[in-house]
């Protein structure tokens, strides 16, 4: 019994509402049944008196005068001749006089005149008995166990002389028949009803409760802080379903962008810290190395060396400068005064990696809307599209395509640098712009990780993409603004 | 407040000189009796009785309006269900004619004269049929029928009446207890239904109605049968009161026997099942009056 409470909203919202209307309904037809079957007997009561008092009426005259033909006449008129039903199921109406013998029948054939009530038969006998016994104030139904009759008795007087009852008898046959006739349209409609308002409730109650199985399976995954967005057209009303809702979609959205802020802040944070690691590691070597490189220059111009320390000074120098090389890299910082970015530069730029790209067999796809001067120190820019540019040659496979787009907007600068490749794996993605990550061989990984230090720097941001078989890189650079 | 002035004041002159030639007209009868044709004269009153098949007033509508137009003067057809009250109206005066049984004819033969005898199958004759239920096997015959309940047409009826009873009498027994129980109908078609509904075992009817009835509504006649047939009487007739006219009384009787020789009114005679009329006699009743003798009612 509990797993049927137990059971999904699903199903139990259906099920509950079907089960409800088929009660209601039931028992609404069952009243009216009962109420139809009392008042067919009442119907039936009332129709029979009144039958019985007209005929009782204009019998008196006619067994008074003992006009036989003419009393038949008046038992027979309810019936149609050709009516294949008569009124009301009237089985048989007839005249019994005092001495219980039939004075006249509707259907001669049965009862025959002057033949004895008692002597027809069945439950004909009861009802002589039951007349004889007790004298009739009016009419009165004579209803007997197992008789397959009702019989109405009304008697036959004038001014406190009774010369005879009125018999109407009833086949209960025909009033079950109408019965069963009323119960079975009743039951039709009932059964309508059904084919109508069951599959209603059926739909009704899956739309109420598919929301709300989504709801709680939406509920169920943020708890375990996988906050999974629902589509709100599941439910497009505004009542406290749909606010509720609302509130879930609400709050599944201020999650998501909490748990994406907080992996950005994450990162930045990680890079800032190494970033001043690095800064810090690179001043420190920095300043011996000048020292260091002072020295061995000091010592060339002295004279002249032994071939053998002339070479290991060679060796050493170039060591050193290889050091140089890459701590310089790693020291971000402006080395010339910034001058306003021109068109100019991205000319240079080309000019500066068309060797590259060739040398590769790649198709460089230039375009640039950028006005004569942007408010931008070109320096930066330059080394920002130069590192991009050449990130993506190295990337590409050789005769595929690099393209720049490059779009100065009211507020800022737009560089897009994409290449036609296979995306970034996610373990690359997550690290991309750190120091010493390399997605080939061959390379220090500190192009992306200078990048994104200077756009920071320059108070920009800097993603990257992979889309329709090309890894995009898009910087915003914001324009009027002193770099940070 | 005063009519308007009429034109000439001839009108009024006119009606007084009718007024005279009526007065001359009563002096003077065989004189004047041309010149009052045009006039505007009392009705014909005939009466008709059950005798015949008279519940078919389309019928008896077109005869009235077909005797109309060959006397040229109204004629009232005057309907009552029991001869008893026909012959009521007789007495009262209150008819010229009538058509009735033949035993009525007899009780008022003081009163009233045999103008015109219909002919029923080529024949001014016609019979009792003593019926019992078409599936009643076990009655064959009147004596069959003691102690049943049944049905007379009218107490005034030959064949529904007289004629049962005389047969019991001729029985040796007594007609007034040989039935169970008895009742009248008051029409013969009527003691057909009784027979044929189970309410009497047995009638005693009229032949021509049967067999009439047996044409138009073969299913009332078929649930009967016939276990008796007795000898021909005389087909009850068209009288008139003795009060009647030479004149109108020749004229009535012109216009009856001549349905035969025109369309109309042999198409009149065929509905009412009968093939015209014939002057009759009144010793083809003398079988209705022995048997009125029998119970002391013709002297």
């Amino acid at each position: 019994m509990m797993r049927l409470f137990d059971l999904s909203l699903r199903h139990k919202v259906p099920l509950w509402g079907s089960l409800l209307i088929v009660v209601s309904t039931l028992a609404v037809s069952t009243a009216l049944m009962f109420r139809a079957y009392d008042d067919l007997k009442q119907d039936l009561l009332a129709s029979s008196e009144g039958l019985g008092h007209t005929l009782a009426k204009t019998l008196f005259p006619a067994l008074l005068h003992d006009d036989l033909w003419r009393a038949f006449e008046i038992v027979r008129s309810p019936f149609h001749e050709d009516a294949t039903r008569s009124p009301r199921e009237v089985e048989a109406i007839f005249v019994v006089n005092p001495e219980m013998q039939i004075v006249v029948a509707s259907d001669p054939l049965r009862l025959p005149t002057l033949s004895a009530l008692a002597d027809i038969g069945g439950d004909r006998a009861q009802l002589a008995r039951a007349l004889a016994a007790s004298p009739l104030g009016g009419t009165r139904a004579f209803d007997f166990d197992d008789s397959p009759r009702i019989y109405f008795a009304t008697p036959i007087a004038e001014a406190g002389r009774q010369i005879g009852v009125l018999v109407i008898s009833h086949a209960k046959a025909g009033v079950r028949g109408r019965f069963l006739d009323l119960a079975a349209s009743g039951a039709l409609i009932g059964a309508l009803v059904l084919a109508v308002i069951l599959p209603i409730n059926w739909y009704w109650g899956r739309r109420m409760a598919q929301p709300l199985v989504a709801l709680a399976s939406g509920m169920d995954a943020l708890v375990h802080g996988q906050p999974s967005q629902l589509p709100r057209e599941m439910y497009a009303y505004h009542d406290e379903l749909g606010q509720l809702f609302d509130a879930y979609c609400d709050a599944a959205t201020a999650l998501h962008d909490k748990a994406l802020l907080e992996q950005e802040v994450l990162r930045s944070e990680r890079l800032a810290a190494v970033g001043r690691l690095a800064a810090g590691i690179a001043h420190e070597v920095n300043n011996p190395l000048g020292g260091m490189l002072m020295a061995l220059d000091n010592l060339k111009q002295r004279g002249p060396l032994y071939p053998a320390v002339a070479k290991t000074m060679a060796l050493l120098e170039r060591g050193l400068q290889q050091v140089a090389g890459t701590v310089g890299a790693l020291l971000v910082e402006a080395r010339v005064a910034p001058r306003p970015l021109a068109s100019h530069d991205f000319d240079d730029v080309h000019t500066l990696v068309e060797p590259q790209a060739t040398a590769r067999q790649l198709a460089l796809h230039w375009h640039v809307e950028v006005p004569d001067s942007v408010e931008l120190p070109a320096g930066f820019v330059r080394q920002i599209l130069i590192n991009l540019l050449l990130n993506a040659i190295q990337a590409s496979e050789p005769g595929g395509r690099v393209r720049l787009h490059a779009v100065a907007a009211a507020n800022d600068l737009r560089l897009v640098v994409a290449n036609a490749g296979a995306p970034l794996p996610d373990a690359v993605r997550e690290h991309l712009f750190e120091p010493f990550v390399s997605g080939r061989v061959g390379g220090h990984g500190l192009g992306l990780w200078v990048t994104y230090q200077t756009v920071i720097q320059l108070g920009g941001r800097i993603a990257a993409d992979c889309g329709e078989g090309e890894v995009v890189f898009t910087v915003t650079l914001p324009l009027k603004k002193e770099p940070a | 407040m005063k009519t308007k002035q009429l034109p000439a004041g001839n009108p009024t002159r006119r009606r007084t000189l009718i007024r005279l030639m009526r007065l001359m007209g009563l002096a003077l009868a065989p004189v004047a009796a041309s010149a009052q044709t045009d006039l505007p004269r009392k009705p014909l009153r005939v009466g008709l009785t059950p005798a015949f098949v008279h519940d078919d007033y389309g019928v008896m509508e077109e005869w009235r309006r077909y005797l109309q137009g060959k006397l040229g003067r109204p004629v009232e057809f005057i309907q009552r269900d029991s001869y008893r009250e026909t012959m009521d109206l007789l007495r009262l005066e209150k008819l010229d004619f009538a058509w009735v049984c033949d035993y009525p004819y007899l009780s008022l033969r003081d009163l009233v004269r045999l103008l015109a005898v219909p002919l029923n199958q080529g024949r001014p004759f016609y019979r009792s049929y003593l019926i019992v239920a078409a599936d009643d096997t076990v009655r064959k015959s009147m004596r069959d029928l003691k102690g049943a309940v049944f049905a007379y047409a009218d107490p005034y009826s030959n064949t529904g009446y007289l004629a049962p009873r005389y047969q019991v009498q001729q029985l040796g027994e007594n007609p007034a207890t040989f039935f169970r129980k008895t009742f009248f109908t008051w029409s013969h078609r009527k003691a057909i239904e009784a027979v044929s509904t189970g309410l009497a075992q047995g009638a005693a009817v009229d032949s021509y109605v049967w067999d009439t009835l047996a044409r138009v509504r073969p299913d009332l006649t078929a649930r009967t049968r016939i276990i008796d047939r007795s000898p021909e009487y005389g087909f009850p007739p068209v009288v008139a009161h003795r009060g009647v006219g030479e004149e109108d009384f020749r004229a009535v009787q012109a216009a009856l026997l001549g349905m035969r020789d025109d369309l109309t009114g042999k198409l009149l005679l065929d509905r009412l099942n009968i093939d015209g009329f014939v002057v009759g006699e009144r010793r083809m009743y003398d079988d209705v009056a022995k048997m009125m003798r029998a119970f002391g009612e013709y002297r």
